[in-house]
């Protein structure tokens, strides 16, 4: 019945044209999102490989980012598009703000989980600290660093609704009208072409991911998979009944360690894989 | 040569790792660091390549102190091999072991060429080169290790436990590797072990430490064994000791006695009261007949009592005393080069002779 009405209104020609259009509405919101993702990782990554390559600062990261984690992100973006009185800005910066903890948490644990006698044996060889967080650090931490930005984005696609709120438009529009007039087919339909979008960017993300990960490490996940394979049928589903609120609820109860950053990565990571898997 | 100089460390903890160390590790021989965990002798080693700072003392390496050298310059010019090996895992083996090389600013080719030597020379094969080290066994990603720690060719080269994370036989398949090697480069070589055994096959001179950071002796294995200079070393070689030290007692002449023989596939012949030693066709050692047993038809492989170890001809005592002590008829095997049966020797046999070489050795202690 629903599916129905969104069927008809997808194949509503004038819902696919002009300035309201399902093709402006996925462009503004695609916009978004990229350029969220991308100032997050700007912001993120290199904060991450610093923190993670001097080892300094690391509890006050994972603290930071837990608490940035639970902060609302309607509210985040109403509160600076009051305050700054409209625009872009304010929108971008609220979702700039959301993606940077799986980033940064992503990309610390991934420099933290290179082996301390990799490390070690990169100074010992007389590394540089620079030759060591490129050549060593960077290149071992892209598996977890990319989950962290393919994390962010799932968010980010997800939240960037809220800039419809506002008013600048996105697939948050046809929710939001759809509801208004209690037009659901116009509400699925803007959910589902989100949905769709998440699972198109995570797509291409992955295949960046597989051009950016050293083919060694590859070949060393291959070498893992047997023996956690045992332990992988029990994960999917209690990560993915806890979801986001579960992550970030472990974190806080396990302390602030590096450990609990990794680990929390890694649950990104395995959240995204079942979920784009299935 | 490398020089401690009263060198002593202090952690912020307050722990003290090395206590007033002074000691000189002779150029182109294997020194062994050797002592109990927390005896300060892989802090030692790392204070040579100045991956631990000394709290006080000097550290010469060649007449150099290690301070007027920017650190990681310090490092490209002394080899290192960890535990575990640590090589890269994002790297292929050819580009772990061109790394020091590479970071000389090498041309990538001529980095890479060197390295192809170096597999070569750690015995590994050159299609290995292409693989990555989760592809190799933990005895191939150490062979991996020392190579790469040779490319550059450092004339001084530091072990941390290398070979603590293998299985006893490709460790000790690792020792002879590296002792090959040793005569080949003739290297310095400080390598870090808590392993009394290994201290003594490998080292040349032995450095043994004891808790608190205190260098307890500094001597030839022979001599550790012999003469401990107190009860921690004498405690720490442990009791087994005197047996151990026969590894330094040359056999000499050893006179081999005869036992009858028989030849896999033939008839046994009538039953003797005599152990009955079989080998195979080129003459190995396979097993032994009991005394007065009948054999139907031809011996074969199945009806034998396992033999005992075997011990080569030429090779140190204690080999042909476990070969003694091991065989079910009391009869060490001895084989000569190629593993062929040369003759038997008893537990007394060998008593009398280490009893012969006695004489020195007291002699020695009377002098003192």
């Amino acid at each position: 019945m629903i599916f129905a009405d969104m069927f008809a209104w997808l194949a509503d020609p004038a819902n696919w044209t002009g300035p309201a259009g399902v093709p402006a509405r996925v462009g503004q919101h695609l916009l978004y999102c990229l350029i969220a993702v991308a100032a997050a990782s700007a912001i993120g990554v290199p904060l991450g490989l610093w923190v993670g390559h001097t080892g300094r600062g690391g509890l006050l990261l994972v603290g930071t980012s837990n608490s940035i984690r639970a902060l609302p992100t309607l509210g985040l973006v109403t509160l600076l598009y009051l305050v700054a009185g409209g625009g872009t800005g304010p929108v971008l910066v609220g979702l700039v703000v959301l993606a940077i903890p799986p980033i940064l948490a992503g990309t610390y644990a991934g420099v933290q989980d290179v082996d301390r006698g990799v490390v070690d044996a990169a100074r010992g060889m007389g590394m540089t600290g620079w030759q060591r967080l490129w050549q060593v650090e960077l290149p071992n931490a892209t598996p977890l660093l990319m989950s962290g930005i393919r994390s962010a984005m799932l968010q980010v696609v997800a939240t960037a609704s809220v800039a419809a709120y506002v008013g600048l438009g996105g697939l948050g529009r046809p929710l939001l009208d759809g509801l208004r007039v209690l037009d659901y087919g116009q509400f699925v339909a803007g959910a589902v072409l989100i949905a769709l979008l998440a699972v198109l960017l995570d797509a291409v993300l992955a295949v960046f991911q597989r051009v950016v990960v050293p083919h060694g490490l590859r070949v060393v996940a291959r070498a893992a998979k047997r023996p956690a394979s045992a332990n992988r049928s029990s994960q999917p589903e209690r990560t993915g009944d806890a979801g986001e609120s579960g992550a970030s609820g472990d974190t806080g109860a396990a302390g602030t360690t590096g450990e609990s950053a990794a680990e929390l990565a890694i649950m990104a990571s395995r959240r995204e894989t079942g979920g784009s898997e299935r | 040569m490398i020089e401690f100089r009263a060198v002593t460390k202090r952690f912020d903890d307050g722990t003290v790792a090395v206590n007033q160390l002074d000691l000189t590790v002779e150029a182109g021989i294997i020194t062994v660091f050797v002592g109990p965990s927390g005896c300060g002798k892989t802090t030692s080693l790392r204070m040579i390549n100045r991956m631990v700072e000394p709290t006080s003392g000097t550290i010469l390496v060649d007449g150099q102190d290690v301070r007027a050298a920017d650190p990681p310059r310090l490092r490209r010019g002394i080899g290192y091999v960890i535990q575990q090996a640590g090589l890269f895992p994002h790297r292929t083996v050819l580009d772990n072991v061109a790394t020091v090389p590479l970071l000389s600013g090498w041309s990538r080719g001529r980095a890479r060429h060197r390295a192809a030597e170096l597999l070569e020379l750690v015995g590994l094969p050159a299609e290995l080169g292409r693989r990555y080290p989760a592809q190799l066994s933990g005895g191939q990603q150490q062979r991996v290790g020392v190579a790469r720690a040779l490319a550059a060719d450092p004339p001084v080269l530091l072990m941390d436990e290398p070979f603590s994370a293998v299985d006893p036989v490709v460790r000790e398949g690792l020792q002879d590797e590296l002792l090959r090697l040793q005569d080949e480069l003739d290297k310095t070589i400080v390598f870090v072990t808590h392993d009394i055994d290994e201290a003594v096959r490998i080292g040349e001179k032995v450095a043994v430490f004891r808790e608190g950071g205190v260098l307890a002796q500094y001597a030839a294995p022979a001599e550790l064994l012999a003469r401990p200079a107190d009860d921690f070393v004498a405690g720490f070689v442990g009791r087994d000791r005197g047996y151990r030290s026969l590894s330094f007692v040359d056999s000499g002449e050893v006179a081999l006695d005869q036992v009858s023989t028989v030849a896999i596939g033939q008839p046994a012949g009538a039953p003797t009261a005599e152990w009955v030693l079989v080998l195979d066709e080129q003459r190995h050692p396979r097993g032994w007949l009991p005394p007065r047993s009948t054999v139907e038809g031809a011996v074969t492989e199945a009806g034998l009592t396992p033999g005992g170890s075997l011990y080569q001809a030429g090779t140190p005592l204690r080999g042909a005393l476990d070969a003694a002590l091991s065989s079910p008829s009391g009869l060490g095997v001895v084989v000569d080069e190629r593993g062929g049966y040369a003759g038997v020797v008893t537990a007394r046999q060998v008593l009398d002779l280490i009893e012969r070489a006695r004489p020195t050795a007291t002699g020695a202690e009377r002098g003192h």
